[in-house]
């Protein structure tokens, strides 16, 4: 009896197209090795220098490599955040929303704005940050609002691109409205009155020292909260079941009673407010201008990595681009004069595209004729 | 009452088929033809030329390529920039290497250079549509943008890093380089914009492109077709790549005269292109011309024709103004009709054949 089952196992064991990417990549591996320890691979070939060295530093410094390793999951949670905005508005409406960069940059700086005209008025410290909090928060539902009556509710039923070509012009739109009010010139971000940390914290692990700077750790602890907290109101709350209806299908949404509409300006909020935290946190680490805006564009590689409609997609490819960009860049990039950072980021996920047209997580792409 | 086809009898089925079936189209095109080619040098002064029309062009150009893969072909992408940018380093390299041969034959053939690098970043729009696929091309973007800057090869190792462009003669006249003038630049880009204009019409319109809009409506239908999808798919992108790549470098060498390159082919032109082609309206030749102009002409002429017309605005408020009105007017066009300028001018037509007896 046993004899039989041992056979059908053998028999539904088969070598996928994955399982034999993996099976070639091990050989390769295996051959390097081999070859550099029995002196194949001499240390100046070009071959040593790409696919042993780097690895070979990773075992030599693991304090080094800890440290862009930490580097590279602190900006993968930033990523994930800005991806996690587009997807929210995918799924609702359908719509890909380019302008999502500007979007933070517009947040963070209504809440800087606001700050420094409390400031004007007497009022200063944490109390105004507060008020100010408040405030970006209400000019992120009247975006929203203004969004879902000027731009989507007349486009309604219209192509794809065309949907996407109106949020290039709200981009425009809000480029010039804000350099309008606030001025081009880059805004500091009242980290201190919102609370967050700063300074760095040195821990000697690995016989190293690693830096790591604080409000890295609350960046990484506020996104995942952000995460969870979105995870669950999308889970058990009314609307958040209206949300995920209107994820699965605009028609059969409304056939049972449920506002589009609402939706629409309930989901472009909340990718407001993460576009907000987003604001916040790039804001902090560097200053609020308007260059912040093309870390929008490197949350696009993050999202066809993870699909569009998936957001632990959109956590999972944001720490794989991360890391994988920071770690590429400190050990390969050296190798072709550096600055490999702007680019690397798509050839990961074009690679991952070519074995998963879908991305990781996204839906599976099923076509009809 | 003016514009109809009564009167008009096709005897043969070439008439029948013609692309401009109306005598008056024609007629309209000859007009356009004529004014470009003979009443704007003589009566457009030197900034008119180097500032509306040159640029005008260029853009023109750039649209109709994005267009054969965008707009017949149904691929997204966002490397126009970088495919124009790979063409202008390639005339560069081929105008500095091969001096004695004339600049235009190295134009044309740099667009042959940005063809083979389309190619290449073509091959994963097999697997990848939608925009998964424009995901991607923005890695040609970057990958090609940070190759401008890191391969000094390509701008034969200057120290500026910036492509300098030599003086080359046409018929004994400066063409390119300080010294060549406007009026030189704007007849030799004219020339090459109609003539690439008028390949790309008889591709569109004949078997090639066909095949192109079989794929564009639905991929999988065309290939139970017959229609080899990898073929098609990549010729559009070489052929789109090619248009490109003479843009950009006329673009170059025409228009800038040398410069970044790196800062000039970015992502911001891309996305300008794009615009172009959207507003036009995705699939129409004329449809690229008519965004080409909304696009490009309309900042310069927010800059100056605000103020003649006494609205006084300063240089940093210009710009707000400007973007503010760029954006808003994307969001209008695209509300009022979504299928670009292009269609806007076929219901003009339509309603201008029953005027002024509308049914």
């Amino acid at each position: 009896m046993s004899d039989v089952s041992l056979k059908s196992e053998l028999a539904a064991f088969r070598m996928t197209p994955g399982l034999w990417t993996i099976a070639g990549v091990a050989g390769f591996a295996l051959l390097l090795v081999i070859g550099s320890l029995t002196g194949a691979i001499g240390k100046d070939t070009f071959a040593y220098r790409v696919f042993i060295d780097p690895f070979a530093q990773m075992v030599e410094m693991p304090d080094l490599f800890a440290q862009t390793l930490w580097e590279g999951l602190v900006g993968g949670v930033l990523y994930a955040l800005i991806a996690l905005g587009f997807v929210l508005i995918f799924k609702a409406s359908g719509v890909f929303n380019f302008a999502q960069g500007i979007m933070v940059v517009f947040a963070a700086l209504t809440l800087v704005g606001a700050y420094e005209k409390l400031g004007t008025i007497g009022i200063r410290g944490e109390a105004a940050a507060f008020i100010a909090l408040g405030v970006a928060l209400a000019v992120m539902l009247a975006l929203a609002y203004a969004v879902e009556r000027v731009v989507l509710r007349p486009l309604v039923n219209q192509p794809d691109i065309i949907l996407f070509m109106a949020t290039f012009g709200l981009t425009y739109l809000l480029i010039g409205l804000g350099e309008a009010i606030f001025g081009g010139n880059p805004k500091v971000m009242i980290a201190d009155q919102l609370y967050l940390p700063r300074g760095a914290i040195d821990l000697n692990i690995l016989g190293g020292r690693v830096t790591i700077q604080k409000l890295d750790i609350a960046a990484a602890v506020i996104a995942s909260a952000m995460i969870a907290i979105l995870a669950l109101f999308f889970q058990y709350t009314r609307i958040g079941r209206a949300l995920r209806a209107v994820a699965d299908s605009h028609k059969a949404a409304l056939s049972v009673g449920i506002s589009l509409n609402q939706i629409w300006i309930i989901v472009w909020f909340a990718a407001g407010v993460v576009e907000l935290v987003t604001g916040i946190m790039w804001g902090a680490r560097s200053d609020v201008s308007f260059g912040l805006q093309t870390i929008a564009l490197k949350a696009l590689p993050v999202l066809i990595l993870g699909g569009f409609t998936s957001i632990p997609g959109a956590i999972v490819g944001g720490l794989i681009i991360g890391v994988g960009e920071k770690i590429g860049e400190f050990y390969w990039g050296p190798l072709v004069g550096g600055a490999i950072e702007s680019w690397l980021a798509y050839i990961i996920a074009l690679i991952f595209l070519l074995f998963r047209p879908q991305g990781l997580f996204g839906d599976k792409i099923i076509e009809r004729i | 009452m003016l514009y109809r086809e009564a009167g008009q009898y096709k005897t043969s089925y070439a008439a029948d088929m013609a692309i401009f079936p109306l005598r008056q189209d024609r007629i309209g095109l000859a007009a356009i033809l004529a004014i470009a080619f003979v009443a704007i040098p003589m009566t457009g002064n030197q900034f008119f030329l180097s500032s509306v029309m040159i640029p005008f062009l260029v853009f023109s150009l750039a649209a109709v390529g994005l267009n054969i893969l965008t707009g017949y072909t149904g691929l997204l992408s966002l490397g126009t920039g970088a495919f124009m940018g790979v063409g202008a380093y390639a005339c560069y390299k081929l105008a500095t290497a091969f001096p004695d041969v004339n600049i235009l034959v190295w134009i044309l053939c740099s667009g042959f250079f940005a063809a083979a690098i389309g190619v290449i970043f073509g091959l994963p729009s097999l697997r990848i549509k939608g925009f998964y696929l424009a995901v991607a091309t923005l890695a040609a973007q970057f990958f090609l943008q940070w190759s401008f800057v890191r391969i000094p090869w390509l701008y034969n190792y200057n120290a500026s890093g910036a492509i300098e462009v030599p003086t080359r003669t046409l018929f004994g006249l400066p063409l390119t380089g300080a010294t060549a003038s406007p009026e030189t630049r704007y007849f030799a880009l004219l020339v090459i914009v109609v003539a690439l204009t008028w390949i790309a019409s008889n591709l569109v319109h004949g078997r090639v492109g066909r095949m192109w809009m079989a794929v564009r409506d639905m991929d999988i239908a065309a290939e139970l077709m017959g229609i080899r999808l990898l073929h098609t798919k990549l010729l559009a992108f070489a052929v789109s790549s090619f248009f490109c790549g003479v843009a950009g470098a006329c673009m170059m060498f025409l228009w800038y005269g040398g410069g970044e390159a790196n800062d000039l082919f970015n992502i911001n032109l891309s996305f300008n292109i794009l615009f172009m082609v959207i507003i036009g309206g995705l699939g129409s030749l004329i449809g690229s011309f008519m965004g080409a102009a909304f696009i490009s002409i309309l900042p310069t002429a927010l800059k100056f024709g605000l103020p003649a017309i006494g609205i006084p605005i300063a240089g940093a408020t210009a710009e707000h103004v400007n973007l503010l009105l760029v954006g808003g007017l994307i969001i209008f066009f695209l509300i009022v009709e979504p299928h670009g300028l292009a269609r806007l001018w076929q219901i003009l037509k339509q309603k201008l054949r029953v005027w002024p007896f509308p049914y």
